[in-house]
């Protein structure tokens, strides 16, 4: 994969940008159904992918769209779905059978407001349906998590290559303010074409037949097959955890936050650090794999952890596991579409440093 | 020492080339087997064992792919259509079909069926209708017959209660997308050859550059009928066909030619 | 080992010992449609014996009088036929 840093970035959209960089990063097939607020994702690729000559269908419902991808992937295609919210809880069903299958693909959720029909304003509360879920089994997709227009795109090149190396679908969590606001970017990356693995179906000419499924009645062959899969997941949690650190080095108070939640909580360190609390912030990337062990080396040098997310609280029990009571966790969300602002981070932040500092005379409570 | 002399017997009929020596999993007498048969029998005949791509789908034939000795990959429940769609607008020289059952194509993959047809896409669906949930014991299909007993239609189906049997295959002829629509049966051999030249035509037609093309097949369930297998050919024979008349729907590809069966070369 | 090579003798209808049918008894599953569909009647399930699905599985009760009519094999879920054409004028 390389970049053509010499092209000019253009203003774009986040859906219109994660689009074309699909497109320049070798979408063979894009396969979606209108959602708000993703809907300008799949009439980009409605205008490209036909003109380029490569598939687009417009399916009844997500279920269509995904099991589209399904198919498509199953023939050795770089396939890419996208959707929003409630469209990913109705592709859930498929999600599982493709990791069961072991088919890669890329699906973007820009996340709306939840449960339900929820709002069409951004959100992060299908955290936990990415990250551990969507449909049944014992499975996980790897979930990554950009917090700029220009790193959504660098994501999706970076996704399709995770997903062909693995044989896995990885999903890209964005959410409304990713998809809707516009930055400068430069999405021309190109990455070369798959390569035929040996698993692809493509007709039986002069080779044994191929099957792709999920499905293993024997209760040896279902365990062996789970097996192969978690010692698949193994390689990819120590190989392919991502996340960005600021203003670590001196940091009393981190917060951890990701994607748009995680731009409110940069400009908030800046003025907590203004105010002279040493505030860092610690991004995670890959939302699965989590970078819990990362987290857990930095927690025991700060006072207090600070999460901050679009939800009711979602990523900060992850957060929890990893720091496992050493460090004291505190949590700031909105929801419904609400964004937080840096000012609420900020007496967040200085609420934790308050309350650190009161225990700090009794070393019981801190330890 | 003996020496074993050649097979000099002229054949006239052996099992197809593309149909695998596994036993299969299906009840004694279970119209699957007959259908798999024609199938295989076809994909050897035409020669298409090499470009095919087949869309498995749940319920009992949800092993076709063990059965059948080409390219496979399995939907989740009703999703096929949508999975074959996939498979074909990335895959344009394949040979693409569905095989369905009723509960499948009728019940909860009716969005995806629907669709496909309507999309056009270039398809073979074999679509098994056997009134019946085979697999998990004997339940209510959306194409169970009115007052046909299942094991949740313990008093037989009535129409006020869970409605009518759906004549989905009709339904989908009234698309210009479907290029071919027919329903057979395989209560008898002579229903058995022309089910099979449905099925020849339907395939043609994908070869041809056609639309969805689509054959029902009245089939059986013995077991889940509570019949023997020979009672529940004559049940399709004098039953179901009342309720799901045979023929041809609709072929809107008339001038467009049929190949060469070799039964009657 | 000396190289032997014996004549192959044919079967001939004369001789009665024309098969007309092999039959894969280990895949039947006795359901007995062919038996039903057999406008000889020379088809029936041997009930002295189960094959190692458990099912008395189809035999050829005599192979003089099927006419390699194949219908049998077109009825068959199992695909257990495979039929050969009876030489002219062997039919009794």
């Amino acid at each position: 994969m390389t970049v053509e840093t010499t092209a000019r970035p253009v203003l774009m959209k986040g859906n219109e940008a994660m689009a074309e960089a699909a497109i320049q990063a070798g979408c063979d097939a894009y396969f979606g159904y209108p959602i708000t607020p993703q809907a300008e994702l799949l009439e980009w690729m409605a205008r490209r992918m036909p003109e380029l000559g490569r598939a687009f269908v417009q399916a009844e419902s997500e279920l269509g769209a995904i099991n589209m991808a399904l198919g498509a992937a199953a023939t050795g295609a770089r396939v890419l779905v996208s959707s929003s919210s409630p469209g990913i809880s109705l592709m859930a069903e498929a999600m599982s059978y493709m990791a069961g299958s072991e088919l890669p693909m890329v699906l973007i959720n820009v996340m709306r407001g939840g449960p339900g029909l929820g709002s069409i304003a951004p959100s992060q509360s299908d955290y936990f349906q990415a990250t551990k879920g969507h449909g049944h089994g014992d499975y996980r997709v790897p979930v990554l998590a950009p917090s700029s227009i220009a790193e959504a795109v660098d994501l999706v090149a970076e996704a399709f290559a995770m997903a062909e190396r693995y044989r896995t679908p990885v999903m890209i969590l964005a959410d409304g303010v990713m998809g809707q606001a516009m930055e400068p970017v430069v999405p021309i990356y190109r990455m070369p074409p798959r390569e035929p693995a040996g698993w692809e179906l493509t007709g039986a000419d002069g080779r044994p037949p191929r099957i792709l499924r999920s499905l293993h009645l024997q209760p040896e062959d279902l365990e062996a097959h789970n097996q192969k899969l978690q010692a698949k997941y193994a390689v990819i949690s120590e190989r392919e955890v991502r996340w960005a650190g600021e203003r670590l080095e001196d940091a009393e108070i981190v917060v951890v936050a990701y994607g748009t939640a995680a731009r409110v909580a940069r400009t908030a360190i800046e003025r907590a650090r203004e105010a002279g609390l040493r505030a860092g912030i610690f991004r995670p990337i890959t939302l699965w794999p989590f970078p819990s062990r990362d987290l857990a080396a930095l927690a025991p040098r700060l006072r207090a952890i600070v999460v901050v997310e679009l939800s009711a609280g979602q990523m900060v029990e992850d957060v929890r596991l990893a720091v496992e009571g050493r460090t004291p966790v505190f949590f700031h969300g909105r929801t419904g579409g609400m964004v937080p602002t840096p000012a609420e981070v900020v007496a967040v932040m200085e609420r934790a440093r308050d309350a650190t500092s009161a225990a700090a005379s009794d070393t019981a409570v801190l330890r | 020492m003996t020496t074993l002399a050649p097979d000099t017997r002229r054949l006239i009929y052996e099992r197809p080339e593309l149909l695998t020596d596994r036993s299969s999993h299906y009840c004694p007498g279970c119209g699957h087997g007959i259908i798999h048969r024609l199938v295989a029998e076809l994909l050897t005949e035409m020669h298409l064992g090499p470009t095919t791509i087949g869309v498995a789908s749940v319920g009992c034939s949800v092993f076709a792919y063990d059965y059948l000795d080409i390219d496979f990959v399995e939907s989740p429940h009703g999703r096929a259509p949508a999975v074959a769609t996939g498979v074909r607008r990335v895959r344009p020289d394949a040979f693409v079909f569905t095989y369905q059952g009723d509960g499948d194509l009728a019940a909860i993959g009716t969005a995806e069926i629907v669709h496909a047809a309507a999309r056009g896409e270039r398809i073979s669906v074999i679509f098994v209708n056997n009134g019946i949930y085979g697999m998990t014991g004997g339940q209510m299909a959306p194409t169970t017959l009115l007052g046909q007993r299942t094991t949740s239609s313990p008093a037989g189906r009535e129409a006020n209660l869970a409605g009518y049997p759906i004549p989905i295959t009709e339904m989908l002829a009234l698309l210009p997308g479907v290029s071919y629509a027919a329903r057979g049966s395989i209560a008898d051999p002579s229903a058995i050859g022309r089910t099979k030249k449905m099925l020849r035509r339907a395939f043609d037609i994908q070869l041809a550059g056609g639309g969805m093309s689509i054959v029902e097949i009245l089939s059986t369930c013995p077991v889940g009928w509570g019949m023997t297998a020979p009672e529940a050919m004559e049940h399709v024979s004098k039953e179901v066909v009342l309720t799901y008349p045979l023929g041809v729907m609709v072929d809107r590809m008339k001038d467009s030619p049929t190949s060469k069966d070799k039964d009657e070369a | 080992m000396a190289i032997t090579v014996e004549p192959v003798i044919q079967p001939t209808s004369a001789r009665g010992s024309f098969e007309p049918l092999d039959i894969a008894a280990d895949r039947c599953k006795g359901c007995s449609l062919c038996v039903g569909i057999c406008p000889k009647c020379v088809l029936a399930l041997d009930e002295s014996t189960v094959n190692a699905l458990g099912y008395h599985a189809v035999q050829l009760t005599d192979a003089a009088v099927c006419t390699s009519c194949a219908l049998c094999a077109r009825i068959c879920p199992d695909a257990v036929f495979t039929v050969y054409a009876r030489p002219k004028g062997s039919l009794t």
